[in-house]
């Protein structure tokens, strides 16, 4: 099957020399939950931004296949992906305070969209963000239209985002970390909402997160990623069930679970911390804090096929 | 066994304005609270944002004096003890490690600067006891010089612990020490406390939202709830039978890093708690699937179900 969204070789650079994206690849199919998992400044975020042409200014950005359908992502004008962004490519942030405007009410937040890509009118836009409302899970809509994002809970405000984000009916929904500044209960409530609505509108979703329980819980395919570069990929069953590549064995082992981690053993832990990476960085970015990197390590690492669909980025894998 | 720190029916509110015109309204943000932690003991305290939580590890440091009760440290009053004392007994490790050390600053004065505020202590030996406490939280000497922008997250957050840690105190105070960190930085910092207090017989307070994170470090647990304790327990009878109907919620909604298990249902509905209007009779009755007349009009405050403390009527019935 064709995905909805697919990137061959991703990279993007930032002015200051950072290579924030070092070679990432990912496909996302219809009614699919790919996860993009990995510690801050992993480059997770940007791939998506680049994904949306989002990168801020002066961000350069390269890719061998960057294509959502048949639209060719690359060679798509600012007016051609502002046509796709929001309508059939939607986004959800990990702050909905900060993503909604305060100064307007949610009605009218929610059909701009609606009346930007579909040209229709203010009355059909608020009759179809009610419709979403309550399709998210909220009580009143009507009432909730006329108010502003401060009158909301952040649970509320994320609910709200996800009913904006769905307005034109998108086929791709990427979200970024959309539960990270919410209580544990009303993650939950949050998560089964996206996984309910991604099952009944057939929706791809990219979901960015550093929750390796969130991962486990939402994710079909899982790709982590380890300054810029996707270090292992494969179905949620395959990774953490048969974890090849050391980083992902070993943020495994740093999170404790309730009732199986032994209480008075320390946690397992990855010692040192993430190397700079420029363009010029050659070799695999986490040998210094692998503990079984070698000589080989520093040169150039191919990527290993473990099974199928499931790939690594580690010299220790046979070829 | 001592008591490190005793806390009896602490109260504490805040008033707010919700606009210029609103009428002010009162906040009880720790509305009665006693426990009372053995020394060398780890209370794990718990729950959503805006229970209370922060505000009652305030008023343990003495940043914050409570409306009303009493916190006795090692036996003696908190109120009457003067700053360089509690500062001695106690100190605090916070959340976000780069708002918490003063940017200008070099590390070697940051964690020497509770030693020169006691007085009485040559710079030289002020150095040399910063040196000696930031090698004893894994870092190298050679960091005194430099400034906490240099410094990783995880870094910094082991600076914050040194800082505590310079004094000798008996108690400390973490509010969410790991809530900043990546998941591998965390799981060092985890192991660091662990480590620190074995050897140095320190007593925590730890204030969480991550149930997993204190059910690793903490002895005892409690589940605090608009204000007040609404289950506290050791941290394995909590862990393995919860009893309050809240508690069971929380540890439903963790999500471990197990495949193939669906997301729970934790059944709290869209009632969310609000410190500015507790609810009559059991507080948290309007989230309760399991709510009964007598849970609407009165209070289960103080309820003792067996061995704990458990704030619901119903919590000696068998789990349902």
């Amino acid at each position: 099957m064709k995905p909805v969204l697919e990137i061959e070789n991703l990279r993007v650079g930032f002015p200051d020399g950072t290579a924030a994206v070092r070679g990432v690849s990912l496909r996302v199919g219809r009614g699919e939950t790919h996860c993009l998992v990995g510690e801050s400044g992993c480059g997770k975020s940007v791939t998506a931004l680049a994904a949306m042409n989002l990168l801020p200014r002066g961000a350069t950005r390269s890719a061998d296949v960057m294509r959502f359908h048949d639209e060719d992502l690359t060679r798509l004008s600012e007016r051609q992906t502002s046509r796709l962004r929001g309508a059939r490519m939607a986004m959800i942030f990990q702050e909905p305070m900060t993503s909604l405007n305060p100064a307007y009410t949610i009605g009218s937040q929610m059909t701009e969209v609606f009346q930007r890509h579909r040209h229709a009118t203010r009355a059909q836009g608020m009759d179809r963000a009610a419709e979403l409302l309550e399709r998210v899970g909220i009580t009143a809509p009507g009432m909730r239209l006329a108010q502003y994002p401060h009158q909301l809970s952040g649970g509320l405000r994320q609910r709200t985002m996800i009913a904006m984000a769905l307005m034109c009916d998108p086929e791709l929904l990427i979200a970024d970390e959309p539960t990270t500044a919410l209580d544990v209960t009303v993650q939950a409530q949050i998560l089964r909402l996206l996984q309910t609505l991604q099952r009944e509108l057939g929706l791809a979703v990219l979901l960015i997160t550093h929750d390796l329980g969130i991962v486990a819980r939402m994710a079909q395919r899982v790709s982590v990623m380890y300054a810029g570069q996707v270090v292992e990929s494969g179905s949620a069953a395959d990774l953490f069930g048969a974890p090849t590549h050391p980083y992902t064995r070993g943020l495994l082992a740093c999170i404790p679970i309730p009732g199986k981690t032994p209480r008075d053993q320390p946690l397992g832990s990855i010692p040192g911390s993430v190397p700079k990476t420029g363009a010029e960085f050659a070799g695999c970015a986490f040998r210094d804090r692998c503990t079984y990197a070698t000589a080989d390590c520093a040169g150039t690492i191919p990527h290993r096929t473990v099974a199928t669909d499931h790939r690594t980025l580690c010299t220790m894998v046979p070829a | 066994m001592s008591i490190a720190v005793e806390v009896r029916d602490v109260r504490r509110s805040f008033t707010r304005r919700d606009g210029i015109f609103a009428a002010r309204s009162s906040i009880r943000a720790v509305d009665g609270v006693s426990f009372s932690l053995e020394s060398g003991g780890v209370l794990g305290i718990v729950g959503e944002s805006g229970c209370g939580k922060s505000t009652l590890g305030r008023m343990i440091l003495g940043l914050q004096p409570p409306d009303a009760g009493e916190i006795l440290i090692e036996g003696q009053s908190l109120a009457s003890m003067d700053r360089r004392t509690r500062a001695r007994l106690i100190q605090p490790v916070f959340q976000d490690p780069f708002s918490s050390l003063n940017p200008r600053q070099r590390i070697g004065d940051i964690v020497g600067l509770p030693l020169a505020a006691q007085g009485a202590i040559s710079g030289a030996q002020q150095r040399d006891q910063a040196a000696e406490m930031l090698t004893r939280v894994g870092l190298s000497a050679a960091i005194m010089e430099r400034f906490p922008a240099q410094l990783s997250g995880g870094q910094r957050q082991r600076v914050a612990i040194a800082r505590a840690l310079v004094l000798r105190p008996r108690i400390v105070i973490c509010d969410e020490p790991t809530s900043a960190l990546d998941v591998s930085v965390q799981a060092q910092i985890l192991n660091l406390l662990a480590e620190l207090r074995r050897d140095l017989g320190l007593t925590y307070v730890f204030i969480s939202h991550n149930l997993a994170v204190v059910e690793h470090i903490a002895t005892e647990v409690a589940v605090m709830y608009l204000g007040r304790f609404v289950e506290c327990a050791p941290s394995e009878a909590l862990f393995h039978d919860p009893r309050h109907p809240y508690t069971r919620a929380l540890l439903a909604s963790v999500l471990t890093a197990e495949p193939g298990i669906p997301i729970p249902d934790v059944g709290l509905g869209d009632t969310y708690p609000d410190p500015a209007n507790i609810p009559n009779g059991c507080r948290f009755h309007p989230r309760c699937r399991f709510a009964q007349d007598r849970c609407r009009s009165e209070a289960p405050l103080g309820h003792i179900a067996g061995d704990r403390l458990v704030e619901c009527w119903y919590a000696d019935n068998d789990s349902s």
